[in-house]
């Protein structure tokens, strides 16, 4: 469906380098990564607003790299909506259809139709600087979704919105993809919103593409301690695998003994352990799937719904506010942090 | 506006009042001297107004004043469009030289322009001789008024249009194109009415310009004699009382329509407001 092969790109301080990605059809795809990945500049290739450097685009097998973007039937939506000013809402959503010459009469029982699935219908007069953000940006999804495009590239939309509004707008996305089927490229630096969303996601880092996979895949079992730290994996310990009995390995670090599922038999692995698996307890919970650490509170940061407490041996847990309480931890305290083998994700160092 | 809000309820600190105090000498200079000029001419000596109105040779100076600088101000508009455009829209090597070159007529003197329009569009002239093929004579002709106009006002439309056009989110325009809009459509449809606003404000300010030109035109084209040539002539001829009527009469006719226009074109920029 969309194949980049090897983009390589410059535009001003933004970079892309070597990038490889096929996103299937009807696939929801999402591009995860830090402010300044690239990742706005990825997606204006996809568009056709910038020539790649090198590398192919390639649309249904075909190559779509020197195609100008007027021709290549792709939607954008933008952070900032970047809705026509001077035009109504209604004329925005049918700007599209005019630029391809769609008749008067089909053209607006399409803007009708699809005001009615943004639900915006009521909007239909107004300007858009009247609009609050998330009636703005149902307006820009609206007028992307119109043109029945073969692809919908979404830049960070939920972003400049608050959270109420980008989670109704999160479901609206879903609910939107599912129904038109439309294959969608989501760009954003917030990991629950790729979570949510994506059939797959790919981590870019620094004009790179460091890691394609299922959200699953990418929040359990990152292959690099970048990604592991980008999507919140907080505990990553260096160790040696000793030995391995039917599928769990025994895996020596500095501080503590960790048993992990891999089948990886010796050398030196990184482990990877993402805080929220993290149980806190007063006394030891000796099981054998579990791993038990022993350690003193040094820190305990409060943020908001969740508390994190570090541990003197670099074991961080991410735990509710209620458990922290009843459990009455204060720095100094020493505590069990358990988790199971199966929330130990190795990878070779 | 949202400025002229937040400051609602702050305390003012001396700074302001004493900044304010400061800065009303130059608007009090300014206003003074017009208003000094215009009383004068306007209660004390109202018969050589009318008879200044009466003048042909006057009020044909003002006509081809206005007239000149609306023709070159049309030239400006259409040359200037699209290099502020692309001064807008893009990055290239030695575009910061391109944009001191567009600055050029403003800071070079004016007499300076003046000669150097002459030597380049006499009959004799690198350009002159090629145009007079073509049966466009500058010396001592409108069209050498026209050009000499465009020379030291064309600045002002570009800068101003260039504003425009940087204000517009170029992110607008490539949702655009992404809709099926060429680059040509983009931009008439999309940058173009967005930018407009600036671009009547920068033709008047160009048009107002031109209108006050007089050093760069009288070495080029003397005859027939623009509003500002037969002001400076009546002046050294008559003195004020032959000169005052005309600079008094033009300033009024050039007000008036300031004004006329800007209540026209205010309304245009409205929609440019995003939150």
């Amino acid at each position: 469906m969309l194949a980049l092969e090897n983009i390589s790109h410059n535009f001003g301080e933004f970079s892309l380098k070597r990038v490889n990605i096929r996103v299937k059809k009807g696939e929801y795809f999402v591009i995860l990564g830090p402010t300044g990945a690239g990742k706005t500049l990825l997606l204006e290739v996809v568009a056709g607003l910038h020539i790649p450097r090198e590398g192919q685009v390639l649309l249904n097998r075909s190559d779509a790299t020197a195609i100008p973007p007027e021709k290549r039937n792709i939607g954008f939506v933008y952070q900032n909506y970047s809705l026509f000013p001077h035009m109504t809402v209604e004329k925005n959503i049918a700007f599209g259809l005019k630029m391809h010459k769609i008749p008067k009469k089909e053209a607006e029982v399409k803007v009708r139709e699809i005001m009615g699935t943004m639900r915006i219908s009521h909007l239909a007069a107004r300007h858009p600087h009247t609009l609050s953000g998330g009636e703005q940006q149902r307006v820009a999804l609206a007028r992307a979704l119109v043109i029945d495009p073969e692809i919908l590239l979404l830049d960070e939309p939920l972003s400049a919105l608050d959270p109420r509004i980008q989670e109704t707008l999160q479901e609206e996305l879903i609910r939107v993809h599912r129904a038109r089927d439309v294959t969608t490229v989501h760009v954003t630096h917030n990991q629950t919103e790729a979570l949510l969303l994506a059939d797959r996601i790919a981590v870019m880092m620094d004009g790179k593409v460091v890691q394609v996979d299922t959200p699953q895949g990418i929040f359990n079992k990152p292959t690099s301690s970048e990604v592991a730290d980008f999507v919140g994996v907080e505990n990553i310990v260096i160790g040696e695998v000793k030995s391995n009995e039917g599928g769990v390995a025994h895996v020596e670090t500095e501080d503590f003994d960790i048993s992990a599922l891999s089948t990886y038999m010796e050398g030196r692995v990184k482990a990877f352990i993402r805080p929220e698996n993290v149980t806190l307890s007063r006394t030891s919970l000796k099981s054998s799937a579990r791993n038990n650490v022993k350690g003193r509170i040094v820190k305990i940061t409060d943020l908001g719904v969740t508390v994190r407490i570090q541990l003197d041996k670099g074991v961080k847990a991410l735990i509710t506010k209620n458990s922290a309480e009843e459990l009455g931890l204060k720095i100094g305290d020493e505590v069990y942090a358990s988790f199971k083998a199966t929330a130990v994700h190795l990878s070779r160092t | 506006m949202n400025g002229r809000q937040a400051l609602k309820g702050v305390k003012r600190h001396p700074t302001s009042l004493i900044f304010a105090i400061i800065g009303s000498f130059i608007l009090i200079f300014a206003i003074l001297t017009i208003f000094n000029m215009v009383f004068r001419q306007l209660v004390l000596e109202p018969e050589n107004l009318v008879k200044a109105i009466c003048d042909p040779m006057v009020m044909g100076s003002i006509g081809l004043t206005l007239y000149s600088s609306f023709l070159a101000t049309v030239i400006a508009i259409i040359l200037g469009t699209p290099l502020a455009y692309v001064l807008a829209r893009h990055n290239f090597l030695g575009k910061n030289i391109v944009e001191s070159l567009v600055d050029v007529p403003i800071v070079i003197p004016h007499t300076v322009a003046g000669i150097a329009l002459y030597g380049l569009l006499m009959s004799k002239g690198a350009v002159g001789t090629a145009f007079s093929n073509l049966g466009i004579v500058f010396e001592d002709s409108m069209w050498g008024i026209v050009a000499a106009m465009l020379f030291v006002s064309a600045p002002f439309f570009v800068n101003a249009a260039r504003e425009g056009f940087q204000s517009v989110d170029p992110n607008i325009e490539r949702v655009a194109r992404t809709l099926g809009a060429n680059q040509w459509q983009a931009f008439y449809r999309i940058s173009l009415p967005l930018a407009l606003s600036h671009i009547f404000s920068g033709a008047i300010m160009s048009w107002a310009r031109g209108t006050s030109e007089f050093g760069a035109i009288i070495f080029i084209a003397f005859y027939p004699m623009i509003a500002p040539t037969l002001i400076y002539y009546r002046f050294t001829t008559h003195g004020l009382t032959g000169s005052q009527p005309i600079a008094v009469l033009l300033i009024i006719i050039c007000f008036v329509i300031f004004m006329v226009l800007r209540v026209i074109t205010k309304r245009w920029g409205q929609h440019r407001v995003s939150p």
